[in-house]
């Protein structure tokens, strides 16, 4: 790349389904370049296909964000970044133990058999959206719920809750200022110290994955009160932040694309394909953080120790290398190598669930409205700022 | 063919099992494990792409050498 200022990075989106249009520069700066943070700190960011799947599965890149030289790409992220954060936020040999007690709990299989659940939590929101509209706003009736009471079966928090365990994941992910993020991460603390004593009180287990780390690990002291607390921060605000997202945005992305569209509830075979397609174009995790534990040779250049690395899921998941027209959404296309799940040890947990849950959730919602259309000007509907994880603010439809 | 997986890499993010199901599989603890019958990969020309889709590079595929 030539020797201009490197670009800020985060920054929003124009379109909600495509990458900021300020990361152009860095579109072309192929396979690694350089980024200035918030608070002016340079970092490397990884542009390229190639390299992004070899540096993400390089342990020599940590994700433990309480390290002082851990690049912050918010102010809030890092007011809170000295609370450790299970497993995307511990690096091997710990990260392992933790992955392997988490991962029975989300095979295929375990994806497959919760399909009936997952369809029957559908078609009962749809049942409710349909008696009381059109019009609608899919995020609250319909995007939002479906992955957050898929979260709260699986793990065993009570859906009841959702209002609140909704509104502090929000503020979280989004503050907007540090002093939400910090307020968010105390209340859910507490919320889970009280589910845990509720949990521990019965005689017998539930069926979640919080009354299994109950009832066994914490009381064989396999992990400590906070270490549950932290599993069960990630998995609930992890698990349906991410896929809320993906349904509005993918729903959107679809009633922009008629045609593709039209093909895809033409031929239902498409569906596996097409999920994949819509992960690697929309790629809501933009912005995977990662620090440099020793020099790494990369891209024809020195990643020197301590350095910031930065992934830009969206400009990866675009490299024309690998992706011929890479801006067109194409079900054809081979889109199974994206990184929007990440890639190495830290490659989302949750994906064959998300997967189970988009499949169901854009098939049914298509099949139930086939008029489905957007209620307002596409260019009018708010979407979420480029520091966050991405989606659509509210999503107005009407059938 | 020779497959070869590595279950202390292995994370079990499934993906091998997805890619190529006719060879794959998950055991209990979720840990990628090949079908009975499958371990020569059966012929299936998705086996090279379900190592590559490994996030871990836990499978190694080699042809069989005498």
């Amino acid at each position: 790349m030539t020797e201009t200022e490197p670009v800020a990075f985060p920054q929003d989106r124009t379109c909600p389904y495509h990458p900021a249009t300020a990361y152009d520069p860095l579109r072309a700066a192929r396979p690694l370049t350089r980024i200035t943070l918030y608070d002016g700190r340079p970092a490397w960011l990884v542009t390229g296909h190639a390299l992004a799947r070899d540096l993400l599965a390089d342990q020599r890149l940590s994700t433990d964000r309480t390290h002082p030289d851990f690049p912050a790409p918010t102010e809030r992220f890092t007011a809170v970044k000295n609370r450790r954060v299970a497993l995307l936020g511990v690096d091997d040999p710990e990260h392992r133990t933790q992955r392997r007690m988490m991962v029975p709990s989300f095979t295929l299989r375990r994806a497959a058999e919760l399909r009936p659940q997952i369809q029957r939590i559908v078609d009962g929101l749809l049942d409710a959206m349909i008696e009381q509209g059109p019009p609608a706003e899919l995020v609250n009736a319909f995007a939002l719920p479906v992955p957050s009471m898929v979260i709260c079966a699986l793990l065993g928090v009570p859906y009841a809750d959702h209002d609140f365990f909704e509104g502090q994941s929000r503020r979280l992910l989004r503050g907007p200022t540090a002093v939400d993020t910090q307020h968010a991460r105390d209340q859910l603390d507490a919320y889970f110290e009280e589910l845990i004593d509720s949990k521990q009180k019965q005689p017998e287990p539930g069926e979640g994955v919080l009354d299994e780390l109950v009832h066994h690990q914490l009381r064989e002291g396999v992990l400590t009160r906070q270490e549950v607390i932290s599993f069960a921060t990630i998995l609930l605000v992890a698990g349906h932040e991410t896929t809320a997202n993906m349904i509005s945005l993918g729903t959107f992305t679809l009633l922009q694309h008629p045609e593709r569209l039209a093909e895809l509830r033409g031929d239902p075979e498409l569906l596996p394909g097409a999920v994949e397609e819509l992960m690697r174009m929309l790629s809501i995790a933009d912005g995977l953080l990662r620090r440099a534990t020793e020099d790494i040779e990369a891209g024809g250049t020195t990643i020197r120790a301590g350095d910031g690395v930065v992934f830009s899921t969206s400009v990866i998941n675009r490299d024309q290398d690998v992706y011929a027209d890479p801006d067109a959404l194409d079900w054809h296309r081979p889109a199974r190598h994206h990184v929007a799940f990440g890639f190495g040890i830290h490659q989302c947990l949750g994906q064959n669930l998300a997967r189970a849950e988009l499949e169901i959730a854009l098939r049914t919602l298509f099949d139930r409205l086939p008029t489905l259309r957007l209620a307002a000007p596409a260019d009018e509907i708010p979407f979420k700022p480029g520091d966050t994880i991405q989606g659509m603010l509210e999503l107005p439809v009407t059938w | 063919m020779h497959i070869d997986i590595d279950k202390d890499v292995c994370i079990g993010a499934g993906q091998c099992a997805m890619a190529a199901p006719g060879v794959f599989t998950q055991d209990d603890d979720g840990f990628s494990t090949l079908l009975p019958g499958r371990e020569d990969g059966g012929g299936d020309p998705m086996v090279r792409e379900a190592a590559r889709s490994c996030p871990v590079a836990a499978i190694t595929v080699s042809e069989t050498v005498g």
